[in-house]
């Protein structure tokens, strides 16, 4: 078996030298009831070429974003990744290397981590992020977890402009934990008006902008409100591109932002592993939840960084630990630092307004097509249109056409929420004029 | 930082005849400053095209300022890395026992396999018609995970070990709010003394108080003290087996037949299930859930520190309240069950994150599984087990086992044979740096004292042991010499010798900042 060194002979000198006559004798402990000498129903070894064959074959089933025109978006973006990341990140000292709890050994993990701290917190508009999060949905739900420890409120308030599977999380990441959620039904129109549902028992209010279904806001008349009341504004953004090209959601007044990373660096991959951001405001990051990097120096005076904090973490804190959480997304995060660095200042600003472009023309468009009405007035690189027929199978028939319209909202919902029409659709730096002409002469005709 | 400082202070001490040198770098180490100290503003690392005409619509919104984001041209930003990589310890590079953690070899197979385009490229929210395959591989996987435990039924969602014990515990939370047709009244979680603290914070996080079951003399479940514990109040169990100390808990049955007959679940953490698969099914050991941490187990890459999988085996009684979403096989291929409405009738807990899972760690799993297959995994837990015996046995006459006989695939030693020489666990571990190897775990378990947790893994070579074996008994040798002062300065070869971590946490910089100065410009 090519990935176990042990050869017969070792194992029997091993063996001779541990003084038992099999391997089966180091099993003692297990009761004899619980031995299992039966036969799985699994296929016994490959050679790496039958399993390329075997996995290949599988993977050629998919239909992909790359192989047709992809409009869709609703959390997971197709942006370009360049070469170089991948490359890196697959260097065996990053790829297999574990969490960096020796730090004289892991400098380079660690400095890339706070290289990633400092960028979340930078385009973030925050003055702290911690070292990454599951992905977008998780880092909401720990954010509102983190708001009633730090407001000691069970109330949050949960915008209809959230992505559901967010929405989702955190409704039952604090179902029990003595955490109030209200969520509001799903903002079509971008006309939510929030103010008068945060009282004094109003943890949090969880806002995503640009929203599920497009909408661009100004958020910081919500902010003003947010801080009269003593709740904390936590801002959600789905597609991280768009903080190249918006005001950031610090500017805006939010004391916490969550995000999904994906966008930068990262594959779409069939919805995982991605990387979820975590910024907050500097006074709350004793409550923050998940690994933080911090600079120090060594015993010779240099610089260096170690995992720092750590008294809020389940391996030091057990059950009073901030959260359970026990790892981040390292590699996904080095994928997103990585990205930004290509980009820098002007790169990310440009890639933001060349997407907005995009999806600029998309809608001009898609606006001339009978049947499709663009939703939003304002948005970034995603909104959503409503159809004169259901979405979900307008979506099928264009996919039979070779064409992937986009993600129909009753697909986050789930059916009978009146969204049957809608539909989501998302342009990025890699939609061509030919692919927005596939889409607008498909829809034409389906819905004529 | 100032160069031209820089520059005379080193050249101050390349004229004493000190190892310094102009720039800091020694040899093939290189030095390497922040990302942010080679912003060069111009630079840019990609090409993009002109975005032509189009009518924004930000809304009023429009970023105005600068965020401060450093540019930096495509080979700046290679050579950044690459010299950030060398500063790091990994797996490629040597033995890295740590134990608890796994660190085995990571196939490259299985990362060509997840940059196949069929998946890769997929996104989550495709027709389920242009997503069989993708469907297809994670029904492989649950299949796959399903055979190996013996249990009937997966959650496929959690993103690492931990969140899988949120799943786990949050359907036993689920099942017992059903069958008492409102919350349970059942208060508390036991949990080991010498369990991973995920368990007691996962436990807290579902809404349970913690207590805590000690170990006895063997390192195993005290099962008299568990059943004292046993009462109306008690909503289960969580055990890792082959529990922290490296040890199989024989008294697993017993112990499922105890807390199943109080009205009471067992969660059991799979951390260590590398040490048993192929070999014990724990179904037949009579759990209801099992989290499996995928890299582990299944060697898909640690990265620094994730993303992980955590994919949670259920038992028939708590397999309703799985969380969405899931995949089902009907006449007409695949389709996936993303909503409570749609579940027939299992009452699913929620949903834990976003879209389906940790597809791309499914991808590198499966490529793991299907390379070693039901023959080659039996072949892992025994390598694994024969390695950590071997490396015991080698080392049982200069260090101090914590327990009596044989282990499984990590082995435990107290530091009763540091005594009265000054050197403690810690400054071993350090010492061992210099020597080039990744320390073991250190002082965990917590039930023993001054712990070191060896995992070989399977994937160590006899040779590759021979070495690490004769270097601990090296460093034995000494520490017992009387050298202790070597050992408390050590690590001297590192990138970085040891940091001041109270400084860290007492004052924290978490990151770059041009307000903020750096220890380096500081000085």
């Amino acid at each position: 078996m090519r990935y176990l060194p042990l050869t017969d002979a070792d194992r029997s000198s091993m063996l001779n030298r541990i003084g038992v006559s099999s391997v089966d004798d180091l099993f003692v402990d297990v009761p004899a009831t619980a031995r299992f000498d039966g036969t799985f129903d699994l296929p016994d070894h490959m050679a790496e070429f039958e399993v390329e064959g075997h996995m290949s074959a599988i993977a050629g089933q998919n239909t992909t974003t790359a192989d047709v025109p992809s409009f869709l978006g609703a959390g997971a973006y197709r942006h370009h990744i360049p070469a170089s990341v991948d490359h890196l990140i697959q260097r065996g000292e990053f790829l297999t290397s574990y969490t960096p709890y020796q730090p004289e050994i892991s400098q380079g993990t660690l400095q890339a981590l706070f290289e990633f701290q400092s960028m979340v917190a930078l385009i973030t508009g925050m003055d702290v992020a911690n070292a990454s999060m599951y992905d977008g949905a998780t880092s909401c739900a720990e954010a509102v977890l983190m708001a009633r420890r730090v407001t000691r409120r069970n109330r949050a308030l949960i915008s209809g402009s959230v992505h559901p599977h967010y929405s989702a999380a955190s409704e039952t990441q604090a179902k029990y934990v003595d955490i109030n959620i209200d969520i509001c039904d799903p903002d079509i129109d971008g006309t939510e008006y929030l103010t008068e549902l945060i009282d004094d028992e109003t943890a949090c209010v969880v806002v995503q902008n640009p929203g599920v279904f497009g909408h661009v806001r100004d958020l910081s008349p919500l902010a003003a409100v947010c801080q009269d009341k003593g709740a904390l504004l936590i801002v959600v953004v789905t597609e991280a591109v768009s903080l190249g090209a918006m005001q950031s959601p610090g500017e805006m007044g939010a004391d916490v932002v969550v995000a999904e990373g994906q966008s930068i660096g990262n594959p779409q991959g069939f919805g995982g592993p991605y990387v979820g951001l975590f910024a907050a405001r500097e006074k709350y990051v004793r409550q923050m939840p998940g690994r933080l990097c911090g600079e120090t120096t060594d015993v010779d005076g240099k610089r260096g960084w170690v995992l720092t904090l750590s008294t809020r973490e389940q391996h030091i804190r057990r059950e009073k630990a901030t959260s359970n959480i026990c790892t981040n997304a390292g590699l996904c995060a080095l994928a997103f630092t990585i990205h930004l660095s290509l980009l820098g200042e002007n790169g990310f600003r440009d890639l933001a307004m060349l997407n907005h472009a995009r999806a600029s023309q998309l809608a001009d468009r898609l606006a001339g097509v009978d049947g499709v009405e663009v939703l939003p007035e304002a948005f970034f690189n995603e909104f959503a249109v409503r159809l004169s027929k259901p979405a979900g199978d307008v979506v099928d028939r264009l996919a039979a056409r070779d064409v992937l319209a986009g993600v129909p909202a009753a697909r986050l919902y789930g059916a009978g929420r009146e969204l049957d029409n809608i539909l989501l659709i998302a342009a990025s730096e890699q939609t061509t004029p030919e692919d927005m002409e596939a889409l607008v002469s498909a829809l034409s005709e389906e819905l004529s | 930082m100032s160069h031209s400082r820089d520059l005379s202070r080193s050249a101050a001490a390349v004229g004493s005849g000190t190892t310094d040198t102009v720039h800091g770098h020694q040899g093939l180490q290189l030095e390497e400053p922040l990302l942010f100290e080679i912003d060069n503003p111009g630079a840019i690392g990609v090409d993009l095209p002109d975005p032509g005409d189009f009518t924004p619509r930000l809304g009023g919104v429009a970023r105005q300022g600068e965020i401060g984001l450093p540019c930096v041209s495509e080979p700046e930003v290679v050579r950044h890395f690459t010299r950030l990589s060398q500063k790091n310890y990994a797996i490629d590079m040597g033995t890295y026992p740590l134990g608890s953690c796994t660190m085995k070899h990571n196939p490259r197979l299985n990362e060509k396999m997840v940059r196949l385009p069929g998946f890769a490229n997929a996104h989550p929210m495709q027709p389920e018609s242009t997503v069989q395959g993708a469907f297809k591989l994670i029904d492989g996987v649950a299949h796959w995970l399903k055979e190996l435990t013996g249990m009937p039924a997966i959650a496929m969602s959690p993103a690492a070990g931990a969140h899988g014990e949120l799943c786990g515990v949050m359907a036993i939370r689920a099942a017992l709010d059903d069958r008492e047709g409102g919350p349970t009244t059942r208060r508390r979680i036991l949990v080991p003394d010498s369990a991973h603290g995920t368990n007691p914070a996962t436990a807290a996080v579902c809404g349970f108080s913690v207590d805590a079951i000690p170990s006895d003399a063997r390192g195993r479940v005290d099962v008299k003290a568990f059943a004292e514990k046993l009462d109306d109040d008690v909503a289960g169990i969580m055990i890792t087996n082959p529990n922290t100390c490296g040890l199989f808990e024989p008294d697993m049955i017993e112990i499922a037949e105890l807390i199943h007959d109080a009205g009471g679940y067992f969660y059991c953490d799979g951390a260590n299930f590398n040490a048993i698969v192929g070999r014990v099914r724990p179904g037949d050991l009579g759990i209801d859930c099992m989290h499996i941490n995928l890299h582990k187990t299944f060697s898909t890459p640690h990265g620094g520190g994730g993303p992980g999988a955590g994919p949670v085996v259920l038992s028939d009684a708590l397999a309703p309240f799985a969380p969405v979403p899931w995949v089902v096989h009907g006449d007409e291929g695949f389709s996936l069950v993303e909503h409570a409405d749609d579940a027939g009738d299992a009452k699913p807990f929620g949903r834990l994150k976003g879209f389906h899972g940790q597809m791309g760690m499914f991808v590198r799993a499966y490529a793991y599984m299907l390379s070693h297959g039901r023959d080659g995994l039996r072949q892992v837990a025994n390598d694994a087990v024969l390695n950590a015996n071997y490396v015991m046995s080698c080392l049982s006459d200069v260090m101090t086992p914590a327990f009596e006989g044989p282990c499984m695939h990590e082995c435990l030693f107290d530091d009763r044979f540091l005594k009265d020489t000054g050197v403690s666990t810690l400054d071993f571990a350090k010492a061992m740096l210099d020597e080039g190897y990744h320390p073991m775990t250190m002082y965990f378990p917590l039930v023993v004292h001054g712990a070191m947790l060896i995992e070989p893994t399977e994937t160590e070579s006899k040779r590759g042991l021979d070495e690490f074996i004769a270097v601990m008994r090296a460093l034995v040798e000494r520490a017992k010499a009387g050298d202790s002062d070597a050992f408390m300065a050590a690590p001297m070869m590192t990138p970085r010798r040891r940091l001041d971590e109270t400084a860290a946490a007492r004052q924290p910089i978490l990151r770059w900042s041009p307000d903020i100065p750096t220890a380096e410009a500081a000085e």
